[in-house]
């Protein structure tokens, strides 16, 4: 066996091409996740049934099956309906980039809709009640306290679930996109160097995903001023803990 | 929904996909605990190798661990077979690839299971086995490992079911689990949208009952236990 660095050295700038569409794809759609997730977790956390149902349902269908399985449904699946072919969609649904993005987007929103739900669970009864006694509305005590409470505490849980898509997104190279796997596989068809290009890949993904965590200890730290105080942090300062 | 002949298909598959699964798990196990106690040994190498290999795999995707154990176990197996003097082509069936590439995984978020759990049992225990005179691989497994199960159980019934999902990153190397037969049955019938749709209700259906084993599971684990822990 011969270790070939000239393969990796030779491909590196391809690799960090496909490690660019990688970003991409975990951006665009943890963005559009976390969108679609916030709507979810509120519907969840209601206390009538039939608005709980509809956020149940989904969650349990795209947390219990595969995301490979999720991804051919929409890249594959799509093309079954003749309605959906006729229709002003199918220009994106052709796409696998577009596909990809749908995908990950409502796979990782499922996940999100889970974490915001125990987060806005978990802010103190105080605070609601607080805000009620205040006079606010509800969008308006959405706004102010309820969303940026809930960021604050999900935070560390999110960085996690990113970390998780950002995995997730390899995925994308089994519809043909060359993200950072479908170009190490492309790469890897050609030399036929495996161990050397996978772990390259492998060392990058590594890279992303420390950036991606210090990123959200940077985020934790911005979302939570109200506690990292210059010297120490107040204990006990909540009655409610 | 019309399968078209094709259902004794998806359940040939679903039958490798448990295999595989449950393959996986116990394998995965094994290198949990062990990755576990490389993490808390005293020894520094040990605490270097287990760091290592929760870091890289846990920052790695599935897919890619897949694929290069498939792709790259060949190289490696046939090095070592030539240094013992067998010069044939080796490789592993795409079976062995993923059981060995899922278990790794697996493993590496076990590690972190297990040695949350070892951490939370009274250290009090383990000195009062010393003191009664057990060596360190007794204590290990007389006292420390029966007890690790039930804290353990709650995080491990969910990197199984994480597991269970992952099984279908193996249909990418050719095993005819019930992904891969899935997509067979769509080739020859030209209806991805319903045999997808099956396949992932079939999916829903394993993780359902695997969901149900588990909270059973848990409540024989702690049966001893009612409010006793607040």
């Amino acid at each position: 066996m011969s270790w070939e660095w000239d393969v990796i050295i030779e491909h590196f700038p391809r690799l960090l091409q496909g490690a660019w569409l990688t970003l991409e794809l975990v951006l665009l759609s943890g963005f559009a996740g976390l969108m679609l997730a916030i709507p979810l977790a509120l519907m969840r956390v209601s206390h009538r049934p039939w608005l709980k149902a509809i956020p149940f349902g989904y969650i349990f269908f795209f947390r219990g099956t595969p995301l490979l399985i999720q991804i051919f449904l929409v890249y594959y699946g799509a093309s079954q309906f003749e309605i959906i072919k006729n229709s002003a969609l199918w220009p994106i649904l052709r796409e696998p980039y577009w596909c990809a993005i749908i995908t990950f987007a409502m796979h990782t929103a499922a996940y999100i809709a889970e974490i915001l739900r125990g987060a806005i669970q978990s802010i103190p009864k105080g605070e609601i009640e607080a805000a009620r006694a205040l006079g606010m509305s509800y969008p308006l005590m959405l706004r102010r306290i309820i969303l940026p409470r809930a960021f604050g505490i999900m935070m560390p849980a999110y960085g996690n679930e990113v970390i998780l898509m950002l995995k997730g997104s390899a995925l994308a190279s089994t519809i043909t996109l060359l993200d950072l796997t479908g170009m190490a596989r492309t790469i890897i068809a050609r030399t036929y160097t495996p161990l050397e290009v996978f772990l390259a890949a492998g060392v990058i993904y590594l890279i992303i995903s420390a950036l991606i965590i210090f990123l959200f200890r940077y985020l934790e730290k911005r979302f939570n001023h109200h506690q990292h105080w210059p010297n120490e942090k107040p204990k006990d300062l909540d009655p409610q803990h | 929904m019309e399968l078209q002949g094709f259902g004794h298909l998806l359940i040939s598959g679903a039958w490798i996909t448990i295999q595989l699964a449950i393959c996986s798990l116990f394998v995965g196990l094994l290198f949990g605990i062990l990755g576990a106690t490389a993490k808390l040994s005293s020894s520094k190498i040990a605490q270097a190798i287990g760091n290592g290999y929760t870091l890289f795999v846990r920052g790695m995707p599935e897919l890619l661990l897949v694929l290069t154990i498939y792709f790259g176990s060949s190289a490696v197996l046939m090095a070592i077979a030539s240094i013992f003097g067998y010069d044939e082509y080796i490789e592993l069936s795409p079976f062995i690839a993923g059981v060995i590439a899922l278990s790794i995984a697996f493993g590496a978020y076990a590690t972190e299971v297990f040695r949350g759990a070892i951490q939370e049992i009274p250290k009090g225990q383990r000195e009062a086995a010393m003191a009664l005179g057990m060596t360190r691989f007794q204590t290990f497994r007389r006292i420390t490992l029966p007890q690790v199960w039930r804290i353990a159980l709650p995080g491990l019934g969910n990197l199984f079911l994480v597991l269970l999902k992952d099984t279908a990153l193996v249909s990418v190397i050719g095993l005819n689990e019930l992904m891969r037969q899935t997509s067979v049955a769509v080739g020859n019938t030209k209806e991805p949208f319903t045999f997808y749709f099956a396949a992932a209700m079939v999916y829903l259906f394993m993780t359902s009952i695997s969901m149900a084993g588990l909270y059973f599971l848990e409540r024989y684990a702690n049966r001893g236990y009612h409010g006793a822990r607040a």
